[in-house]
């Protein structure tokens, strides 16, 4: 079933009717998503894409069921529009805006814990590419055709560099079930621990690519959670080798600071934990292909 | 976005943090006249420069005099400040702060940041002061107290009490701890900091609390909601390459190395200079174009990268998801004609529209090096590179 999105995911698009919402909601219904309406405030009753438009998203969820919302707002206004989905029980929420003030994500964050876990939202990003089923359904940005369907989760910060370790997976023949783009904000909706949790439970993913990069506690805490929670394997992957310390690197939210924030720490606290950790960038793929045949041999003996 | 000391100081005193009496000078003359005028026998005199580290370099003087004020001054003014924390450039001193002198007891350490572990606005606070606070957030990090702020209820009176009483504070003191915290609080809440620091906060010889040095740091995402902090922006304190490229929505950290990267998203851009260093070069540059990237922007970063003279040869590395590689590829080519370029450029184009990217770099003629995968793009770029290490025979 993959994780978070599969071909029956009523989606809607809040921001739809923008040029960049347009682009990539048009994309996303060609790949098959299951798209069923946007919110516009303002533009409730005009149809866009084929689609209906909504003025809030309560009125977009009880008339089309949509159980997740992908969020193209401008960054002043994008964490009230997760909210917004939050409180109308909208169940996962990928945002794909980058910029968004740090304040606003650490108050959005306390607002998600007023709802029970039952009808909680979930919220992946912000400033992420987005997240893709293989050949059932995505919501983002990503170049979809660059994803062979198969077996492998992959969870990254930085959605290019995803892009990069699917294309080297599907050049190996090998296929993807699920891959999420957590983003690269400093605060950001989930993290690597809890997307490992989501894989490991998933019955069609039998293993794990997690792509961190230098900056922030998440991947150190991922270790520990893989070691004493996974089965699955995990590859990792860590960018940032070559960072010069003390140095912000772009939007990373990358500022090297407590010990386990450095890449060179970072392989040290994954490799520790039992997690096959890629040396280069341009190895993810074949490390992962590696590691499964030797579990494939390790199963026939 | 950082801001001078005097300004940090002006801000935290509006919320209620006490801080001295002090004025701000453009020009020796103008020390001098701000000695006279703020009375007194001792006047501390502060290169205003964003960066910690000052006073080791020579930039902080206590003077016992209007005349040494302003002879001290006389040195400051346009001289690049080299700082622990600055880069071997240093930063340049266009301002001064003179502020009468306080008698110090003790030196305490404040600051508030952004903790990415609770996702909360975190208070480190310390007994032990000074300069030397970051060997002593190394030696014994137990010594720093960590207290993380509820964003829906702010800092409670409750935890600032707490603070105050766990730092050894007494009588009178506990009140205008209480009182600075909170100041403090409401200053990076309000106004969307990232970052506030008084270090050293000090207990001057009458037993009170003042703020001797401040650093306060913004969000940069939040500017566009604080036009009041954004006015206080700095240019003469920023790499003069890096915010220009800002200016142009492109992300650049200038390195020491000659191969100039040009690459979409952080990460990749991280991945791709790991990968030149794997190879045996060294990147000159980080270069983020950022996402929609029109050829304009292309041109631009082709620009960025070559107005740093070490560089012999540029990488262009682009994953396009939201990108689209036929609008890079007609900006290598647009970069190629109007710069002028006289170096090896290595192009590796994958994602969206690549088919029509590809098209175009093979249709221009130019004598472009063409790279399949990150591998290829980072070998070919160091071969190419003139200050590649020569093989041993």
């Amino acid at each position: 079933m993959a994780i978070l999105i599969t071909e029956k995911t009523r989606v809607i698009v809040q921001g739809m009717s923008g040029r960049i919402g347009s682009f990539h909601a048009a994309d996303m219904i060609k790949y098959g998503t299951n798209v069923v309406g946007g919110v516009t405030p303002g533009r409730g009753g005009e149809v866009h894409l084929g689609l209906p438009l909504f003025n809030t998203v309560r009125e977009a969820v009880e008339a089309t069921g949509a159980e997740a919302s992908l969020v193209f707002v401008p960054p002043p206004f994008a964490a009230d529009a997760i909210m917004e989905a939050a409180d109308a029980g909208i169940r996962t929420a990928v945002c794909v805006t980058d910029g968004i003030p740090s304040q606003d994500m650490m108050k959005l964050k306390r607002f998600l814990r007023r709802y029970p876990a039952e009808r909680k939202l979930r919220l992946i990003g912000p400033n992420c590419a987005g997240v893709i089923s293989p050949g059932r359904g995505f919501m983002g940005i990503m170049p979809p055709h660059i994803y062979l369907p198969g077996r492998i989760g992959i969870i990254g910060r930085s959605g290019t560099l995803g892009y990069e370790a699917a294309s080297q997976l599907k050049d190996l023949g090998l296929g993807v079930s699920t891959s999420v783009g957590i983003g690269g904000d400093p605060i950001n909706g989930s993290s690597f621990r809890d997307i490992l949790a989501l894989f490991e439970a998933d019955p069609e993913t039998d293993a794990v690519m997690m792509i961190g990069e230098i900056g922030g506690p998440q991947e150190a805490e991922a270790a520990i959670y893989a070691r004493d929670h996974m089965k699955k394997p995990v590859v990792a992957y860590i960018a940032g080798l070559s960072a010069p310390k003390g140095r912000k690197m772009g939007h990373a939210g990358a500022i090297v600071s407590a010990f386990g924030e450095s890449a060179q720490e970072k392989v040290v606290l994954l490799e520790a934990a039992g997690i096959t950790v890629a040396p280069n960038p341009s190895s993810m793929g074949e490390t992962m292909a590696r590691l499964l045949a030797s579990r494939a041999m390790g199963a026939v003996a | 976005m950082d801001i001078h000391e005097y300004q940090a100081k002006e801000i935290l005193a509006r919320f209620g943090v006490p801080v001295p009496r002090g004025g701000l000078a453009y020009s020796p003359e103008q020390a001098g006249y701000r000695a006279r005028e703020l009375g007194g026998s001792a006047w501390v005199v502060k290169a205003q420069i964003h960066s910690g580290g000052r006073g080791a370099a020579g930039g902080v003087k206590l003077c016992r005099s209007a005349d040494e004020v302003q002879a001290f001054a006389g040195t400051l003014f346009g001289k690049q400040l080299v700082t622990k924390q600055t880069d071997a450039k240093g930063k340049g001193v266009y301002r001064v702060w003179v502020e009468a002198a306080s008698e110090i007891a003790q030196e305490l350490y404040l600051g508030f940041v952004l903790d990415r572990q609770s996702e909360r606005i975190m208070i480190v606070a310390s007994a032990h002061g000074g300069i030397e606070i970051e060997d002593l957030a190394e030696s014994d990090p137990n010594s720093l107290r960590r207290m993380t702020i509820d964003p829906a209820v702010g800092l409670s009176e409750f935890q600032a009490r707490e603070l105050a009483f766990q730092l050894g504070l007494k009588g009178g003191q506990i009140a205008q701890m209480v009182a600075t915290l909170r100041a403090c609080y409401r200053a990076y809440r309000d106004l969307d900091a990232v970052m506030v620091e008084i270090n050293p906060l000090v207990i001057t010889g009458t037993g009170d609390l003042v703020a001797l040095d401040a650093k306060m740091s913004f969000d940069t995402n939040a500017l566009f909601r604080r036009p009041e902090i954004a006015e206080l922006r700095d240019r003469s304190q920023e790499d003069p390459r890096e915010s220009t490229a800002g200016d142009h929505g492109l992300s650049y950290v200038g390195l020491d190395g000659d191969i100039g990267c040009i690459i979409n998203g952080a990460g990749l851009a991280m991945a791709t200079m790991d990968m030149i260093k794997l190879a045996g070069g060294e990147p000159a540059n980080f270069l983020d174009i950022g996402g929609g990237a029109s050829p304009e922007r292309v041109v631009r970063a082709f620009r960025t990268v070559l107005a740093d003279g070490n560089v012999s040869v540029i990488l262009v590395n682009i994953f396009a998801g939201i990108n689209r590689c036929d609008w890079v590829a007609e900006g290598v080519v647009q970069a190629y004609r109007e710069v002028g370029l006289t170096i090896p450029v290595v192009v590796r184009l994958a994602g969206t529209n690549v088919d029509e990217g590809r098209a175009i770099i093979a249709a221009s003629g130019l004598p472009l090096i063409s790279a399949d995968t990150l591998a290829e793009a980072a070998a070919a770029a160091v071969a190419a590179s003139t200050s590649r290490p020569r093989q041993a025979a």
